[in-house]
Order: C-alpha cells, then structure tokens, then sequence
C-alpha cells in the first residue's frame, strides 16, 4: 500500500491527542497505577518482606516493580479493550474499515500507543522509587532481561485487550468485563498483596497457569533481586500469541448486534 | 466533466444476497449514472443496507455481477476504498478530536486528498474547525461525517439514511450539503425512508421492497404518478356554489374536491369564474398523488411478486 509508515505516524499522532483529551483514558490508566503506588508505599513502605529465600527488601521497592506491572497491564489490556470496544460500538471501526487505511497500521498504531504510555508510567514509578525510597533500579544485565520482560509483557497484554474485544458485547459492558477478567488475577498474581510461602497452593496455581503472575515476577526481578526466569518470558509470549490468533480470527470491526 | 456526466458510475446485474435462509436480495437490476444523486427507497428490512453494503465491499455477494466505477468490489476492495467516500447510519467519530483534526486524519488515508480547509468550507463548518467534535450538534455531526466521506476527494459517495432521527431545521442543513455534492460532479447513492428527501434531492430513485427493485424513476413520474388524477381542492364562503362547469367529485361543508385529468382548464374555470364573482379561493390547491402514496402502494404487503414466499 502507498507510505504505511507516513500513515502509522499519522495515526499515533492522532491516537495520543484523543488518549489525553479524554479524561477517562488518562486519568484511569495513568493516574491510577501512580496513585495506588503512593497510597501502598506509604501505608506500607517501611515493611520488610521476603520475595524469595535469602531476600528482603523494603516493601516500597515491592511495590515499585508491582504498580509498574500494574501500569503496564492497564495501559495494554484495559486501555485497548475498552477504547476499541466503544470505538467498534459508536461506529468508528467500521468507517476505518470504508477507508484504504489497512487494518494491520490502524492496529499497530493502537498497539505502539500503549507501548509508549506503558513505558512512560513504568519510568514515572521507577523515578518515584528511587527518589522516595532509594528503591534499586536495574542495570546491566537485569536491566536487558527486564527491558525483554517489559516489551513481550506489553505486546502480550495488548493482544490478550484485542482478544477480549471479540467477547465484549458492546460499549457498555467493556469496563465491567475488561475488569472482571483482570482483577482476581491481580490479586491471585501478588500485584496488589505480595503473595508468601502460607499462601494456599490452590491460589498459587491458579496464579501461574495465567500470564499476570509470570509477568510481575519478571518485572520483580529486576527491581527486586529475584532470579529471572526466561521459563516466565516463554509463558507470557505463549499467551500472548495465542491471543494474538484468536484476535486475528474473531476481532469484528463493525458493532454487535 | 461532461464525458464522466453520460458515463455509468454503478452496474449492478442480477445481485443475490442471503443471510441464512432470508434471502435479502432477490435479484437486483440497477445502473446509476455518474453526476445522479441516486436515492434508494424501502422500508426497514428491505434490503437497502444489504445492497449498498456490498457495493461498498462491507459485504460480499452471492451472486450476480456488481462494478462500481468499474471495479469489481469484491475483487479489488482497497482499489476501491481509495475513490469513494462513505457516510454511515451512525455517526461514530473520537469524541475529543476537533473539527480539523478529523478531516485532516482521515485525508491521510488517501493518496490524493482533498485541502481540509476546501472540504470545511463546503460542509458550513469552517467556523467550527477547532471545535471538539463531542460539542457539535447532531446536524454538525452529520455534515462532520460528510467532510470526512469526501477527504479522500471521491467520485462516489455512500450515504445511508443521513437524516433519520434528526430534527426538521437540522435535516436542511444536511440536505443542502448534499445538494453542493451535485454541484461538485460528484455521484452520490442515498438510502432512505423519507419521501420528502427523495424528492428534494434525488435524480432518480428506486424502491426496494423483498429484495427487488419495484420501481424506478424520477421523482416526478416515478410508476406514472405524473399520469395519475389530479386534485383541485379549494373551499368557498357559506351559500355559494362553484361553476357548473366543473365536476365536483366531493363537497364536505364548504369544502371542495375536483379529481381532474384536465388541471389546466379546471384552474382556468375556477380562477376566471371566482375573479368575476369576487370570491376568494382561500386555500386553493392542487395534489397529485405523492410519492409517499405511490411508495405506500409499492412496499404494501402482498404488492410485490415473490412477497408470498416471505414468513
């Protein structure tokens, strides 16, 4: 087709101006990770907990690496899921699919869009780690392995926002469903409360048969101290793929009936 | 110009289109010239959206042969996109971009665009570039939909029903803006179930019902109405009687009705005869059986062959 990239470009200029005029969009998806990051550090930051055997940390850098999940997977997931399903439901969709643009450059400018809002927010808790709570950030090594966790983390979370648009019946329904699929799994993944060793293993296995989990230890590592684990890279990109065929099978750019 | 005037914009032989068991088209003939403002008519269900869909290449067709400006659309959808425009029934756009903003997006998609500035002033909204679309009346809105149909600087426009659920002054606003196309050159094919948009819009028109065309014309003769008695009616002071010379077909009170196949003449009788008199006409008028009462005729139940195979 003619210039894709003149038109990719275009799209993403036009995609952030509707992001933060949109009060909504921005204040869900950026304020709300930072502000949940100042309430539970400052409620909890002078804890200690014990991530892993052999190592404690504040629980503000806990946290840190948890709200910059948390902001990652509201950026992708409920960000796309939602603003598709309102812009499939009002008709926007289907006057893109009346124009030559081609469908995969009106995607990947979604997609980039998030990317770039994700990463801005985890710099944001990551400048607020280290300036209020001397929270370590990654170098070196970890700091490319968390860098690799954090780009398949955000292509995954915005294929699996693709994939739930096809399940949402309209506009109205997006946040109840996008937040009722996304929800317990923070909470069974230990993004809002770390999850410890008393933890029934039930819990623990729901945990990580979904990405979430292997997505937040990932981030952990890095600010953390765990081990990284490429075994939670893998699982992400698994789901990641898997809704990335399913999107590719049954996304619908016109309103459900 | 003149060449494209005479040339055939849409060819559309033998179209069959089913959802399931439904049939929703049954067949369809149709030709729409370059430079018409073509309407299609029918009531809800008849399968105008169905037909206007695949000529878009929303929807692809079952059988039958379709060229939109010599394109086969489902052959060459993206060569298509690129040389028309389309308006939808609704009008979903981003609710926080402004007025500019959104022309000027979707003139991107397009390799020869249309100047932003060009297509506001000719939808009226020149004033309110900078306007956030989610502030824009329903009228505002809808010209915003016509801009953003003709960014791409189309030959061909698609309208779907732009007017249902407006108000009177807002549907005039949209109707003038659509008649600015014709001066444009440009073809546009409107669907819709207003009898009085048809007639002041469109060149031609045809009425769909089951899936067929039951008819198509002008306006003005569409299925002979041009042929059809006319009516006089007028009303006269207590006591007075008109001239004998016309045959009054029926009298409620002081009101009178002629059916006429000789208007003219009738007219002549009743104006000289009332001038001479000193009577006024107060409400003297003349109906021809209007669209609506054709279109009612056509689309009634039962009025359309292969309507018994219907539920």
């Amino acid at each position: 087709m003619m210039n894709s990239a003149t038109m990719l470009e275009n799209q993403l200029k036009y995609v952030n101006k509707a992001f933060w005029r949109n009060p909504a969009s921005a204040f869900f998806t950026f304020s709300f990770p930072l502000m949940f990051l100042v309430i539970f550090t400052s409620l909890l930051g002078h804890h200690s907990i014990s991530p892993q055997r052999g190592i404690t940390v504040d629980v503000s850098t806990y946290y840190v690496a948890s709200m910059a999940a948390y902001a990652v997977i509201t950026a992708c997931y409920n960000n796309i899921a939602i603003g598709l399903a309102i812009q499939r439901d009002s008709g926007v969709l289907k006057r893109t699919r009346g124009t030559p643009i081609p469908s995969g450059v009106f995607i990947l400018g979604r997609l980039i869009h998030a990317l770039f809002v994700a990463v801005i927010l985890v710099v944001i808790t990551a400048a607020y780690g280290k300036f209020f709570y001397h929270a370590s950030l990654p170098t070196g090594t970890p700091l490319v392995e968390f860098l690799i966790m954090l780009l398949v983390g955000t292509l995954t979370f915005c294929a699996l926002g693709f994939a739930i648009t096809c399940v949402i019946p309209n506009a109205d329904a997006a946040p109840a469903v996008v937040n009722a699929s996304i929800l317990p799994l923070l909470f069974l993944s230990g993004v809002f409360i770390p999850i410890t060793s008393t933890a029934p293993s039930w819990l623990i296995w729901i945990g990580r048969i979904f990405p979430v989990r292997h997505f937040v230890l990932g981030m952990d590592a890095g600010f953390v101290g765990t081990t990284f684990n490429w075994m939670d890279v893998l699982i992400v990109a698994a789901w990641g793929l898997g809704a990335f065929l399913l999107s590719y099978r049954f996304f619908t750019w016109e309103p459900k009936r | 110009m003149d060449s494209r005037h005479s040339g055939i914009a849409i060819s559309v032989k033998g179209l069959k289109k089913s959802y399931g068991k439904n049939a929703a088209l049954r067949g369809v003939d149709l030709e729409i010239r370059q430079g018409e403002i073509f309407a299609l008519l029918g009531p809800n269900g008849a399968g105008k959206t169905t037909f206007v869909e695949i000529l878009e290449g929303f929807r692809r067709r079952d059988g039958g042969e379709v060229s939109v400006l010599g394109i086969d659309p489902d052959h060459q959808p993206m060569a298509l996109k690129t040389q028309i425009g389309i308006v939808l029934q609704s009008t979903g756009m981003d609710r926080y971009l402004n007025v500019a903003e959104t022309v000027k997006m979707y003139s991107n998609y397009y390799p020869h665009p249309r100047p932003v500035d060009e297509i506001l002033a000719l939808v009226g909204l020149d004033a309110k570039r900078n306007e956030r679309v989610l502030r824009l009346s329903g009228g505002q809105q809808r010209r915003l939909d016509v801009a953003i149909a003709l960014a791409g600087n189309p030959d061909l426009l698609f309208l779907d029903e732009p007017t249902t659920g407006f108000d009177p002054s807002a549907r005039r606003e949209v109707w003038e803006v659509i008649k600015n196309l014709r001066a444009l050159g440009k073809t546009v094919v409107l669907t819709t179930h207003f009898m009085d948009e048809a007639q002041y819009l469109a060149d031609r028109l045809a009425i769909i019902a089951n899936g067929h065309i039951v008819a198509e014309g002008n306006p003005e003769t569409l299925a002979g109405r041009d042929r059809m008695l006319a009516t006089v009616h007028f009303s006269l002071p207590e006591g007075v009687t008109p001239p004998p010379q016309l045959e009054v077909t029926t009298k409620v009170g002081t009101a009178f009705e002629v059916k006429t196949t000789k208007v003219t003449q009738d007219l002549y009788e009743l104006t000289s005869w009332a001038l001479g008199a000193s009577v006024d006409l107060v409400d003297l008028r003349v109906d021809r059986p209007t669209l609506e009462d054709v279109y009612l005729e056509l689309t009634a139940v039962g009025a359309v062959s292969g309507s018994k195979e219907e539920k």
